[in-house]
């Protein structure tokens, strides 16, 4: 089951909510703010989200985008829900390592693994 | 104060290019001036794109200077001119062989860099903001600012293919 909203998919694995981005950069504010609003949307819904943001399409992304991760967590983590994020460009990896956001963010290989890992925690 | 004399010395128009070239050895250089809204990276970052191609940069300095330039111009356009919409940002800009330099000036007050935090330790790394300036230090090889702090100037050297593959053959590389 796949539903398209601006910007992003959302499909249903298992016990696990997958977001997709589907833009290939990210960058514009006016669509961060409709990101987060979106993907607030999906872990208010959910009781306890298990949420995978996936970044298979994405190829650039700056500092923003990055600030709307660590919000999403953060909500995430009031509701008791985990979040993992997974195919991510070696390039866009590199600002995670730059930025030491790979000490605070779950990142998977891919979408099978992320939904393995979230499926064995906890 | 600096800012502003910069600016109405500057005899560009909104959105003008004039491209200056010395002679043959003396880098293409470019002054650009946008409006203050951070969409007017877009087409400057094009316009660079197409000049790097053009100078045989390969994907990694197009990505750094990509990176570079949109934390620069969004520090110039929210922190700088406080989204003041009356307000312009200049890119200048120079490029050759083996490097690009980059300046952003935007028309506010500055700032002092050094009193940045760190967002890579403490609580720094779970706040959304405060990254751009790491990032600039990151990907180019000198980010410097004017005393002022309303204008950074910014080198990247080209990558090296050759050097970085096989530092002991040196032999391949043009300098």
């Amino acid at each position: 089951m796949s539903t398209i909203q601006p910007n992003i998919s959302v499909e249903y694995v298992k016990n696990a909510t997958i977001v997709s981005f589907t833009d290939e950069k990210i960058l514009e504010e006016k669509d961060i703010n409709s990101l987060q609003e979106s993907i607030m949307t999906v872990i208010e819904q959910a009781e306890q989200i298990n949420l995978i943001i996936d970044f298979s399409h994405v190829k650039f992304l700056s500092s923003a985008v990055l600030g709307l991760l660590i919000r999403v967590s953060k909500r995430i983590y009031e509701h008791n829900g985990r979040l993992r994020l997974c195919n991510i460009d070696p390039k866009i990896y590199e600002i995670f390592k730059i930025t030491r956001l790979t000490k605070t963010f779950d990142i998977s290989k891919n979408v099978d693994s992320a939904v393995k890992e979230l499926s064995h925690v906890k | 104060m600096t800012g502003a004399l910069f600016f109405s010395d500057s005899v560009f128009l909104e959105n003008s290019c004039y491209k200056s070239i010395m002679t043959s050895k003396t880098p293409a250089s470019y002054s650009i001036v946008v409006e203050s809204r951070p969409s007017a990276i877009v087409s400057v970052f094009e316009q660079i794109q197409s000049k790097l191609v053009d100078h045989n940069f390969g994907k990694d300095d197009i990505f750094a200077v990509h990176l570079t330039l949109e934390e620069a111009f969004l520090n110039a356009v929210k922190h700088g001119n406080k989204q003041d919409p009356s307000k312009k940002v200049k890119v200048d800009y120079s490029i050759d062989a083996d490097k690009i330099e980059i300046s952003i000036t935007d028309q506010g007050a500055g700032f002092q860099p050094e009193t940045i935090d760190d967002p890579r330790f403490g609580e720094n790394l779970f706040k959304p903001g405060g990254r751009g300036l790491l990032l600039m230090n990151s990907y180019m090889d000198m980010v410097k600012f004017n005393e002022q702090g309303n204008s950074v100037h910014m080198v990247r050297y080209k990558e090296k293919p050759f050097l970085s593959k096989n530092k002991s053959d040196n032999s391949d590389t043009q300098n």
